[in-house]
């Protein structure tokens, strides 16, 4: 096995180019190390992209903001900018593991690991978020919601590496919220996961809705239905309720040692309506 | 697997070891390095026993690699103490007895050490969640989180 | 000198202050040594292959291409540990639970060893070793396993206890029954009866600090073993059985330990380190995964118990019976009959009887986990106690109260009680501020009581003064949380010295006689009796001293506050002589100064807790929060009172961990689904509230100091008290532990139709 921490993002896709199968992206490592502690784990090469200049970088462009594929979770929330401008997929990605871990752990990695549980995942897809692909042949562009296929599986081609995240720009009446639901407070894997953004129009009502859910299928899945739930209202009990019952409806998840299929669903609809919420009262502050 | 050479800077000390490809962090400190404060409860990032502070973030040695030390600045419990004078964390621990076996301690005092450069007047609720990412079997926490509530007192001169 | 263990009244100079821990420098600053942190010259690093089934024969186990690995030096199996146990099963269940023989009996049991120079080649080589296994049906559940369809796993268990003895083989390892009176009359006589099942789910100690050991077997018999234990001398006697060595010529150390629980009671894999050094000639390192912590180690029984208690309109009881189910592994153990024994030792009962059946599994082998069985049963009992006082209309505690046992009481288990704290803890819980507070929105108090009978045992202690007159004393009791500053406590007060100048160290097993292990709360209890025991062996040599070193006869001579002094006026004001005086002069007056104790502790003292806890539970979600908690307990001594409210903490927080979320999760196929401490939920620092703690002292008469044990009982109420608390604040009975977010939403859903 070799390890290699390349300077530029042409190497480190050249060397996942040329590598056999078994070659892994090191960024916070959070999830490859634990992978690694498997009798069964085999490499031939592990490449840290963290020396790449601008993968520690969060940068706020006029498009929006840049989050570099080696920024650790930990300093989104100590950037006020992107805080303020997306606080729900600042909370999301803060929810990930412990103190320790949100000190190494990216979202980007959170990404790729391409966990159905992923906490950044929803709040991601619902912000319409969108990741920097670079790769043998150039970069490219594709939503967040394109890069998980499935458990463990993402549309990343080989030599392929994503090296941003891109939130949009954020104007107006606009807020995003996340929430999860864990059995303890701390140091679970999401049991469920709900990421709603929305924008409100001058007169408080909501003129457009993105709803994500995590945790309830093989992958994020994003709901056109809940959004339409919600857009054209101002969250009446109602509408609460009726998008809560399009989420549980939508959720076609699995039992395991995390949760029920009965509890994922019923939750989903109760996180979503919180997460609604929250959102709602976050647009409706600015 | 050829073996890595790697400098770093280990509580002050410019430190350079040979490591594997794969070897993590705890491994060089406990088996190369004989710092053997950090412990490891379960490897895989789930106690924070083994606690380390890598470039001012707290992190779990056991899930960083030796080989990404390099030029890093990397502090340990060893190097908690100013010689013969201990840290406040690591008097208010036994004035308080926030700890029955201490496995878990080195690691709490770490994160606890990098909370309060975060933040120096932490509530109860934000030191919590803070040391959620410690596992403690044996005190229930509570003398834990008395401990490092007067410690940060007393580190801002608070003290009677 | 014979020994008076009778508890004297007296005021305390040293015994309930609360000084700084001698080993608290060595734990903050990283120097302690656990169990991983020594190493030996030439060491090799062990690996153990574990079975992934559930149930399987080992038909054939192939290492020939593992032992072809370069940088391996020896491999064991079963073959290399042969059955020396004549006939002890219970030795055997320690022998075949290191190595699986002819079959592997749970996932994860061992079933060969490497020792390599390295974690590489011994990875290598493990993966290297060819098992043919014959995979065979396997039972996990405690109630499956006893339904007549269930495999078999032991065609050599025949239940015990029961007349005849069955002709069939079963999971049913035994019958145990405790009680006395007529349970059936008792029934008549109620007014209303409470009559329900319940189950709990097995838990793990989850000691932070995974077994470890270093082993160094030399080719002339005599051998070393270094290893984080709860008790070396009882590891020592285990290894010499097992592996046919001679128990004086096997030195066994223990490091620090980082948690036991139970846990570290009896050997998991340091015999095989043994056999592994053995066989290499080499030193070996052994240290588990916490994986292999999990799915090998000692966790607790799951539990299905039945219980049925009737009472008069005035909060009377009069009969009481319960029926309890304890898995225990694959071997027989005496988890059930445990369960029977305490579940209604709190009260006073004119009719009980208590059945325990032992059940086997293909689950790891059970250990004692912190007064083991006993938070199953009182779960039980305490959730139909509290349904009972609510069907009568009665307050909680004072349905327990009326009820409660007291000095004179014939428990339960057979045995009548001396002064005991059952009651007081009730009334004290009555009158504690938490009992009154407002309850917030979507809250319910609960609370429970719990009892643990405590152990002495054997004891051995040493304590030698230096020519400074400072003070070692040699201890064989693992100090698992703070022993070593109590004992030193109680070395000061007798002594009537300085707790400063004394040193508490833990012997290893050639360096002092032979001492039961820290187990049933007896460290502090049974090691301050050797130690007081010891002090004043070590008092009457400094009175012989002294009365050398004043020529006058040793009648003369009397021991006050630390100093001999020379009785009456007859010799003069003699100033009185020190501790420091008489040991400066030892090496004039015959030698080193020490006292010696050889004791069995008796009259260990048993124990009572009530707690009190409220519960926030989410409608929506079912999940629960604890926003309050408070634990009542007799200490009969305090000795050092911070350590005694770390145990109250610490078991309170273990139990409410235990009611709420942790569980082993078992697969279809009988594979551990969750051997790791993300889905194995253990509190986090974030979950819990302060514990407070009020401390109780109502003296142990079989103690000099009033001393009991105060390790265990406080793990006894919190399944119970919290149950309660869920209930009263959902309005549904919770019956099935942990009472885990699906649920109590599930249970919500019910309610509410």
């Amino acid at each position: 096995m070799r390890y290699e921490r390349p300077q530029t993002i042409e190497d480190a896709t050249a060397l996942l180019a040329n590598a056999d199968a078994k070659s892994f992206l090191l960024a916070g490592g959070t999830d490859l190390l634990v992978r690694m502690q498997n009798d069964d784990f085999e490499a031939d090469l592990i490449v840290d992209i963290k020396s790449i200049a601008g993968m520690g970088n969060i940068t706020e462009t006029g498009g929006g903001f840049v989050i570099g594929a080696g920024v650790p979770c930990a300093a989104l929330s100590e950037n006020p900018a992107l805080f303020v401008a997306w606080p729900g997929v600042v909370e999301a990605a803060n929810l990930i593991g412990s103190t320790q871990i949100q000190g190494r752990c990216t979202m980007v990695g959170n990404l790729c690991n391409a966990s159905p549980a992923a906490d950044s995942v929803p709040a991601l897809v619902a912000a319409n978020a969108r990741v920097r692909v670079a790769g043998p042949s150039g970069q490219r562009e594709i939503a967040v919601l394109d890069v998980p296929t499935g458990p463990g599986k993402t549309s990343l081609k080989k030599g392929e590496i994503i090296e941003a995240i891109l939130l949009p720009k954020r104007d107006g009446r606009a807020g995003d919220a996340y929430q999860r639901f864990i059995p303890r407070t701390e140091m679970d894997i999401a049991v469920v996961g709900v990421g709603v953004n929305l924008s409100l129009d001058d007169a408080g009502m909501v003129q457009s809705a993105r709803v994500a859910l995590g945790a309830v299928g093989p992958k994020v899945i994003l709901s056109d239905k809940a959004a339409e739930a919600i857009i054209g209202t101002k969250l009446e009990e109602s509408v609460l309720d009726a998008l809560a019952a399009v989420c549980s409806d939508t959720s076609s998840p699995i039992d395991d040692k995390r949760g029920t299929v009965a509890f994922r669903k019923q939750v989903a609809g109760v996180l979503a309506r919180r997460a609604a919420q929250t959102a709602y009262t976050r647009a409706g502050e600015k | 697997m050829s073996s890595i050479a790697v400098s770093t800077t280990i509580n002050d000390d410019d430190v350079e070891f040979l490591c594997q490809p794969d070897e993590t962090l705890l491994d060089v400190l406990r088996n190369r390095l004989g710092l053997m404060g950090a412990k490891e409860g379960c490897g895989t990032g789930d106690c924070g026993a083994c606690s380390t502070i890598m470039d001012g973030r707290v992190v779990c040695s056991c899930l960083v690699l030796g080989a990404e030390a390099q030029g890093k600045t990397i502090e340990t419990i060893e190097g908690l103490a100013n010689g013969a004078e201990l840290h406040p964390l690591q008097r208010k621990f036994i004035e308080h007895a926030a700890l029955q076996c201490g496995i878990c301690t080195p690691g709490f005092l770490m994160a606890a050490k990098a909370l309060l450069e975060a933040n120096p007047d932490p509530t109860e609720t934000e030191i919590r969640f803070w040391l959620a990412g410690n596992l403690c079997r044996c005190t229930g926490y509570d003398k834990i989180v008395r401990a490092v509530q007067d410690a940060a007192a007393e580190m801002r001169g608070e003290t009677a | 000198m014979s020994f008076d263990a009778t508890y004297q009244n007296k005021s305390f100079n040293s015994v309930g202050t609360r000084p700084l821990r001698p080993d608290g420098v060595d734990k903050v600053t990283g120097r302690a040594r656990y169990g991983a942190d020594f190493n030996m010259p030439g060491q090799l690093v062990a690996r153990v292959l574990r079975s992934p089934h559930a149930h399987a024969r080992i038909k054939n186990i192939d290492t020939s291409r593992a032992e072809a690995v370069k940088g391996v030096k020896a491999i064991v199996t079963a073959a290399d540990l042969p059955d020396l146990t004549d006939g002890d099963a219970g030795l055997f269940a320690i022998l075949d639970n290191c190595m699986a023989r002819e079959k592997a009996m749970y996932d994860g049991h061992a079933v060969a060893a490497v020792a390599a120079i390295d974690q590489k080649a011994a990875k290598a080589a493990l993966n290297l070793i060819d098992v043919d296994y014959e995979v065979l049906p396997h039972v996990v559940d405690v109630d499956a396993a006893t339904l007549p369809d269930a495999p078999v796993l032991n065609e050599k268990i025949f239940t015990q206890g029961v007349e005849p003895t069955p002709t069939m083989p079963s999971n049913v390892a035994n019958r145990a029954e405790f009680g006395h009176g007529d349970v059936d009359a008792g029934f008549e006589q109620a007014d209303l009866i409470v009559e329900r099942s319940y189950k709990t789910e097995q838990t793990h100690q989850g000691y932070i600090e995974p077994h470890a050991c270093v082993a160094n077997c030399n080719p002339d018999g005599t051998a070393e073993l270094w290893v984080c234990t709860q008790g070396h001398f009882v590891y020592r006697q285990n290894c010499a059985d097992l592996l046919g060595l001679e128990a004086s010529k096997l030195r066994v150390t223990s490091s620090e330990i980082g948690g036991g629980f139970g846990g570290k009671t009896h050997v998991w894999a340091e015999p095989v380190a043994l056999a592994l050094s053995r066989k290499a000639n080499r030193p070996v390192k052994l240290v588990m995964s916490r994986e292999e912590v999990f799915r090998a180690s000692g966790p607790t029984s799951a539990t299905s118990i039945d219980v049925k208690i009737g009472a008069k309109k005035d909060g009377t009881i009069t009969a009481a019976e319960a029926t309890l189910r304890y898995t225990s592994g694959p071997y027989a153990g005496m988890w059930a009959e445990l369960g029977a024994m305490t579940s209604f030792a709190c009260y006073d009962l004119e009719s009980v009887k208590t059945v325990g059946l032992e059940v086997v599994v293909n689950r790891p082998k059970v250990a004692a986990y912190r007064a083991p069985s006993a938070p199953m049963a009182a779960f039980a009992v305490e959730s139909a106690i509290d349904e009972l006082a609510h069907k009568i209309g009665m307050d909680a505690v004072d349905f327990r109260i009326k009820n409660a046992a007291s000095e004179g009481t014939k428990s339960s288990y057979g045995p009548v009680y001396g002064p005991i704290g059952i009651g007081p803890t009730l009334e004290a819980a009555k009158t504690h501020p938490h009992m009154s507070a407002p309850l917030g929105e979507n809250q319910g108090r609960g609370m429970a009581c719990g009892f643990w009978f405590n152990f002495g045992g054997q004891t051995c202690t040493d304590l030698n003064i230096s020519a400074d007159g400072t003070v070692t004393i040699a201890v064989g009791t693992v100090d698992v949380g703070g022993s070593r500053a109590s004992l030193s406590l109680i070395a000061a007060e007798e002594l009537g010295i300085s707790y400063d100048d004394i040193k508490a160290v833990i012997a290893d097993t050639s360096t002092l006689g032979y001492n039961d292990m820290t187990d049933g709360s007896r460290g502090t209890f049974s090691t301050s009796m050797a130690t007081i025991s010891a002090a004043r062996n070590a008092i009457e040599v400094m009175r012989q001293r002294a009365a050398l070193m004043w020529d006058i006869p040793l009648e003369d001579v009397y021991w006050e506050e630390g100093h001999a002094h020379a009785a009456g006026t007859k010799h003069g004001n003699r100033a009185p002589l020190s501790v420091k005086d008489i040991a400066a002069e030892a090496g004039n007056t015959g030698g080193p100064i020490a006292g010696h104790s050889e004791l069995v502790a008796d009259g260990a003292g048993v124990s009572f807790a009530t707690h009190i806890c409220d519960i926030e539970v989410d409608p929506e979600t079912g999940s629960s929060r604890v926003v309050r908690y408070t634990v009542i307990q007799d200490a009969g001594k305090a000795v050092h009172p911070s350590y005694v409210e770390g145990q109250y903490q610490g078991g309170a927080a273990q139990g409410i961990g235990w009611a709420l979320n942790e569980e082993y999760i078992y697969g279809e196929d009988g594979r551990l689904q969750n051997p790791g401490f993300l889905d194995y939920r253990i509190p986090v620092c974030s979950d819990l509230p302060m514990i407070d703690t009020q401390i109780l002292e109502i003296p142990n008469p079989n103690h000099p100091y009033g001393v009991r044990g105060v390790g265990e009982t406080s793990i006894v109420p919190p399944l119970a008290a919290i149950a309660n608390a869920v209930s009263n604040a959902v309005g549904v009975r919770m019956a099935h532990i942990p009472l885990s977010p699906p649920r109590i939403l599930a249970a919500l859903n019910e309610a509410n139709g």
